[in-house]
């Protein structure tokens, strides 16, 4: 059986070094590979994945052992391989296609040199022929232009296109095997979309067995045949894709699933399901179950005990790692819904033709101005009170510089934001009236950069209390501080404790707690999430729910995450390029898509894929077209003459829902884009 | 490319300028008459008086550095020259020429004559220094970081930690105890002048000791530059292309990891000068290092301005050289 | 106006982080490498405090006897210098000078740099443009060829040996704090202090500042290190403080010329030096290493 296998892993464990102790961080993990299979691994992060997948090509970190097992490829067991075997084995029959494309490309050499090197270290031929190869590969990889690309730096690409040279540069010395680790975090979703379409169909191509990592459940969904989950270091279930996502065995696996929102999800204003807890770190996986801790199902005495639960066949080419997979069939938890929401009050902030534009920095002292850059062009909107609303786009599309100057810490180059009657875009924080402060405050994206590292939790809830609460006594301030700290459900010991102690959701909940210390009226969350692991993520949300729903404040949230937009939000506003493509309520804006850009996006999230035209561009050009649409040379249904000349009209369906394209509501109704997930959503 | 050439030249003469003014005005204006300066401690107060008249010393400061500016491009005339002032100063150029920097008070010559038959020896003790140190601090560099951990980086790090730590002069007498005091294998003194010892001889422990104080500084710099590239994802990447070690070594790890060492490399030239000062003080040797000590001591402010403008010039010139190098080395540095 | 009210505070958090640097110290202190770099800065310190009672002669007094055979000898341990001191007397003084030169050289080094760099590195603007430039055009200048023409301009003595150190280190000092704060000022908790209207000076010295604390430091180990070899230099080059001051440096130059015979007058003095800046080296590598947090 085996031998006609592409990969077969058995007993694969792996362990760190650290200090002294050996920290196992992959245990008796096996895999099955046929060639030309499709397999996804998922699981959160510090599960080992990476691990696993480095491990394929031979590869361990500095203070990495391997404790046991054995990796077959095609028959040869890698972990005796001598150096030349793993020099053979490396590229040539198994490739790697890396996290952060950019930081993979080495950045002093052109990507043509990287590509030739990767062909010549597997296959003797002249260097006319390597470049012959390379440019052949970055067509297939759908590069435009790849005679130019040739000669390019890294620096030079997007985050979209270097992560396509990275997929050629496996693909040139033709591997059997490809592993792909979590290759399309960074990019934008659209992006994404199109390279994991592009993974699937050179996967067809080239009968190529594709080994794919992702954190990402939908994105495995939409390219693997067969899924495994992982946890702790070990696979707690292994499944056909469809049956794993319509029937999961393991709780964990149920767990994931619910934490996010789905894609044709349209109930919006639910709270999602959540993991309690976190990834046990390695060296601290509990005996028995490793979920254990997490789980609702949980049976003491019988969870807890047998220190090596086996992973066990249930049928159906599947098997799962759980005591009670006979007993129970595992549901997320769904929190109770939240309250019904209540009708949006008066506008509290108005935004009026906002616009800001980047100098870009000049070279120190002498240096010429280079263009300008607009983030925000042209910018209006409204914000209600009491609403959520969400202003979501890609990368570069302005968003957070529209949050940025609304909360004070950019000045806007012209046009008006008016917050509770005062005129705020290019008056900074410092200069705002402590009253208007107190109104409004901000949740960061960052868990690393949110608290300062100096400060104790304590000292940092205490500080905003005393800054922006009405109490001023330290026994008052205390007191709000145990109260806040209750509030995000932290313990009240975590006042001691400094930021660098606590897990990355532990920070988010603390940077949450300072945002209300003084009850502001709007809270803005600048990607409060995306720095999170998902089942993190959706307790994160559920809170800023929950607090939301108490206070009554209104909430302003910035996000790239379409399907978690359309799940919590009031009313969205979709931004490109600094200018709002549509607004209106979730309903209107994407039930159906009418914008071309909002059926774009929402199409990246789910498994539908808008058909493109030959000629649009995968990716923004670095110039928008001057006087015409923005979304001119990404869109498929572009007028030449019209779209690249005028600006498109902001024409109004409703009261609430506007959209600025030049194309007929009936005309934008009957896309394919529109319709199919029309069809879907009945 | 020339615009960025040009604004990065006009901006390193400006900090010429602004150094070369600071430079004057900390010598002019230490406590005490220029004039009695100049003339000594045995000059009569009416002397003084007529040479501070003479200096237009009462004049403002800025005035005094662009007239000294003037001298020193040849549009003003040298008031120090000529037999009036009884100081014994002549200069057989005349008293107007580009390049005048005024007369060396303690040698009573003109100061371009005084660099002009020292500069050579300190040019070839630099360069020799120079010749080993960028090698020998490389090699040694890469191959601590090349095997992190090991008993041969331990050895060569331990190494280069003790010999940063050792002052010059303390290098310079341990060796001279060592070779000339004990093993008689060197000169103690490097004049340069004939006599027994051939100057291959005389240059060995004053290159010697240069190599030393800078070679240990560069090649930790190297090696921790090298460890940094080392745990680059692109060098994993190379690995796992199952590219040849040396390949990946020479063009993925090498090429990367001496960017940063070369803002070092070059810097050091300016602590190089801080050590030829000290190593040409400690043997005796000609040049302009022990010259700018001696005028020092002596209160020469004309050969110690005329010194020092000649350390900035090269100062100024390395960093220049170094940005020209950053840009030959890194694509990523837009010339714009 | 919000300074006064935070005062307390900020006295308070600034008591926290010398307390904690404390227990930092002391974890390190488990550290082998910086156990001993540690233990010789200790242990020189506590010679030069405790000088008056440890040390066996007056550093400037000259026993004539000894002059003439100045080797070590039971009554002067270290033996004598060329004009018949004692060498261990000297020494112990010594390091009494360099413990008052290197500190008070190096700590308003680091007060002027970090007064320059952090509001420059904070405000930017022309302000920043004016203290870079200024900074580079004191650091185009070779470190000793600057204490050269200020001791000239000055004349040698304690006070200027300070003035000039000062001068040459804050640029360094400046950048260093300059790069860091512009780091930090882009942290995300910068951005909540001004949204909830802290002063600058407050966001500066609470938010700021103690997070540049790790970086400065190892910079401050290293130039204490430099300054013990410069102000040797110094000695060794006839510009350190006038004769007859115990200076190690000096003490080496003094005795250059006998090397062959009496070794030990420029041994001694050497091997303290290089101890002192080794200590300084090796603490500021295992700070590095070990950055805390």
């Amino acid at each position: 059986m085996s031998e006609q296998m592409l990969l077969s892993v058995q007993d694969l464990s792996i362990a760190y070094r650290k200090g002294g102790a050996t920290l196992p961080v992959v245990r008796d993990f096996s895999l099955r590979l046929a060639p030309g299979e499709t397999y996804g691994l998922v699981g959160e992060s510090g599960c080992g994945k990476s691990t696993v997948a480095y491990a394929l090509l031979g590869y361990l970190s500095e203070n990495g052992v391997l404790t046991g097992g054995t990796i077959r490829l095609n028959g040869v067991d890698v972990t005796t391989l001598d150096d030349a075997g793993l020099r053979g084995l490396r590229g040539g029959d198994v490739a790697m296609v890396y996290q952060e494309p950019v930081s993979a490309l080495n950045p002093v050499l052109t990507v043509g040199r990287q590509l030739v090197e990767a062909r010549q270290a597997h296959r003797t031929c002249s260097a006319a022929e390597a470049r012959m190869a390379a440019i052949a590969m970055m067509q297939a990889v759908r590069l435009p232009d790849p005679n130019t690309l040739f000669d390019r730096y890294p620096h030079e690409l997007s985050g979209g296109q270097a992560q396509r040279i990275v997929i050629a540069m496996a693909l040139l010395a033709e591997p059997k095997l490809l592993v792909l680790d979590e290759p399309t975090t960074g990019l934008d979703a659209t992006v994404e979309a199109e390279v994991v379409d592009l993974i699937a169909d050179l996967g067809r191509r080239f009968g190529m067995g594709i080994l794919y990592i992702s954190h990402n459940l939908a994105l495995v969904g939409r390219i693997c045949e067969r899924v495994g989950v992982m946890y702790a270091g070990r696979l707690v279930e292994e499944a056909p894709a469809g049956q794993l996502f319509s029937s999961p065995r393991h709780p964990y696996t149920a767990g994931l699933l619910g934490c996010r929102p789905s894609a044709d999800d349209r109930s919006a204003r639910r709270r999602l399901a959540t993991i309690p807890g976190q990834v046990p770190l390695p060296g601290q996986v509990p005996p028995g179950c490793a979920f254990a801790p997490r789980c609702q199902y949980f049976a003491a005495g019988r969870c807890d005990r047998l220190p090596d639960l086996p992973l066990e066949p249930i049928g159906g080419n599947a098997s799962v790692r759980c005591l009670r997979h006979a007993e129970i069939v595992p549901e997320p938890i769904i929190p109770q819904p939240a309250a019904e929401r209540p009708a949006p009050g008066m506008p509290v902030i108005e935004v009026n033709n906002l616009v800001k534009n980047y100098a870009s920095r000049r070279m120190l002292g002498f240096g010429r101005r280079a263009p300008e850059f607009n983030a925000n062009d042209d910018i209006s909107l409204s914000v209600r009170g009491g609403e959520i609303l969400s202003i979501v786009g890609e990368s570069g599309s302005g968003k957070s510089t529209l949050a940025k100057i609304a909360i004070g810490l950019e000045e806007a180059t012209s046009g008006k934001i008016v917050a509770f009657e005062h005129e705020v875009g290019s008056v900074r924080a410092g200069r705002r009236p402590r009253p208007l402060l107190r109104k409004m405050q901000m949740v960061f994206q960052n868990p690393d950069s949110t608290l300062n590292p100096a400060h104790t939790v304590g000292a940092i809830i205490a500080r905003a209390v005393r800054r922006l609460g009405d109490r001023q006594s330290s026994e008052a301030i205390r007191h709000r501080v145990d109260i806040l700290l209750a509030a995000v459900a932290l313990p009240a010991e975590f006042r001691h404790k400094y930021p660098h102690e606590l897990s990355g959701g532990q920070r988010q909940r603390v940077g949450i707690a300072r945002a209300f210390a003084g009850n502001p009226e709007i809270v803005v969350a600048d990607e409060p999430v995306s720095a999170l692991d998902v089942s993190i993520q959706a307790s994160i949300v559920n809170l800023l729910l929950d607090m939301q729903a108490c206070s009554g404040t209104t909430f302003l949230f910035i996000s790239h995450d379409v399907a978690l937009v359309r799940h919590i939000s009031d009313r969205v506003a979709v931004l490109y390029r600094g200018q709002v493509m549509e607004a209106g309520t979730v309903e209107e804006v994407f039930s159906p898509p009418f914008h071309p850009y909002t059926a774009r996006l929402l199409a990246a999230t789910g498994h539908v894929s808008v058909p493109e035209p030959a000629n649009a561009e995968l990716e923004a050009t670095a110039q928008p077209p001057v006087g015409g649409c923005r979304y001119f040379d990404r869109c498929g249904l572009r007028v030449e003459g019209l779209c690249d000349r005028m600006a498109p009209p902001r024409s109004q369906r409703s009261e609430s829902h506007f959209l600025a394209c030049h194309h007929e509501f009936s005309f934008l109704a009957g896309q394919p884009g529109a319709n199919s997930n029309k069809v879907q959503g009945d | 490319m020339i615009g960025f050439l040009l604004r990065r030249l006009s901006q390193f003469a400006l900090t010429f300028a602004a150094a070369s003014f600071l430079l004057f005005a900390v010598t002019e204006f230490s406590p005490g008459d220029i004039a009695s300066k100049i003339l000594g401690p045995y000059a009569v107060q009416s002397q003084v008086d007529l040479l501070h008249e003479r200096l237009k010393l009462d004049d403002p400061l800025p005035v005094r550095y662009f007239r000294w500016l003037g001298t020193l491009l040849g549009l003003v005339d040298n008031p120090l020259g000529g037999d009036t002032t009884g100081l014994g100063l002549t200069d057989p150029r005349g008293s107007r020429y580009f390049g005048n920097l005024g007369y060396s008070l303690m040698l009573k010559e003109p100061v371009v004559d005084v660099i002009g038959d020292r500069l050579g020896y300190t040019v070839l003790l630099t360069l020799w220094a120079v010749v080993f140190i960028v090698p020998i601090s490389i090699a040694v560099g890469v191959a601590a970081g090349m095997n992190q951990g090991k008993a041969l980086d331990r050895v060569l790090s331990t190494s280069a930690a003790v010999l940063t730590s050792l002052p010059e002069f303390v290098v310079a007498v341990a060796l001279i105890f060592v070779a000339v005091a004990w093993l008689g294998l060197l000169p103690g003194t490097s004049t340069m002048t004939g006599g027994s010892w051939s100057t291959t001889a005389q240059l060995i422990l004053p290159v010697t000791v240069l190599v030393i104080a800078s070679a240990s500084y560069v090649s930790r710099i190297v090696r921790a530059s090298v460890v940094d590239t080392l745990r680059r994802p692109y060098v994993r990447t190379a690995l796992l292309k199952g590219l040849p070690r040396r390949q990946i070594i020479v063009h993925h790890v090498l090429r990367n990891a001496m960017i940063p060492p070369i803002t070092v490399i070059l810097l050091q030239v300016n602590w190089l000068l801080t050590g030829v000062v000290v190593v040409e003080s400690i043997f005796a040797y000609p040049g302009v290092g022990s010259l700018l000590l001696q005028a020092g001591l002596f209160g020469d402010i004309y050969l110690v301005q005329a010194l020092t403008l000649l350390a900035l010039a090269v100062a100024v010139g390395t960093q220049l050289i170094g940005d020209l190098c950053y840009m030959a080395l890194d694509p990523k540095i837009k010339v714009v | 106006m919000t300074l006064s009210s935070s005062t307390y505070r900020e006295t308070l958090s600034w008591a926290t982080a010398g307390s904690r640097l404390l227990l930092r110290v002391a974890a390190i202190s488990r550290n082998p490498t910086a156990f001993a770099g540690l233990s010789v800065l200790v242990f020189w310190a506590t010679v030069a405090v405790l000088a008056p009672l440890i040390s066996p002669y007056d550093p400037t007094a000259i026993d004539f006897s000894a002059a003439a055979d100045p080797m070590p000898s039971w009554s002067h341990w270290l033996g004598n210098d060329s004009s018949g001191r004692d060498l261990l007397s000297r020494i112990i003084w010594g390091a009494r000078t360099t413990y008052t030169v290197v500190p008070l050289a190096v700590g308003s080094a680091f007060i002027l740099g970090i007064a320059l760099g952090v509001p420059a590195g904070y405000f930017g603007g022309w302000a920043d443009t004016f203290i870079s430039r200024v900074s580079d055009v004191i650091l185009a200048f070779p470190v000793l060829i600057l204490y050269i023409i200020l001791i000239t301009a000055l004349g040698p003595s304690l006070i200027n040996i300070i003035v000039a150190v000062t001068l040459s280190y804050a640029p360094g000092v400046s950048r260093l704090a300059r790069g860091i704060t512009l780091s930090l000022r882009e942290q995300d908790y910068i951005a909540a202090a001004q949204l909830r209207g802290e002063s600058s000076l407050y966001i500066m010295l609470v938010e700021i500042l103690p997070n540049a604390r790790g970086p400065l430091l190892v910079d401050l180990c290293l130039r204490a290190g430099y300054t013990v070899i410069m102000v040797g230099t110094l000695g060794f080059l006839g510009l350190g403080l006038p004769p007859p001051t115990p200076d190690w440096g000096g003490m080496v130059v003094e005795s250059a010329h006998f090397l062959s015979t009496y070794w030990h007058m420029s041994l001694f003095p050497c091997v303290a030096i290089s101890s002192v800046v080794i200590a300084c080296n090796l603490l500021a590598d295992s700070l590095r290493r070990d950055p805390g947090r």
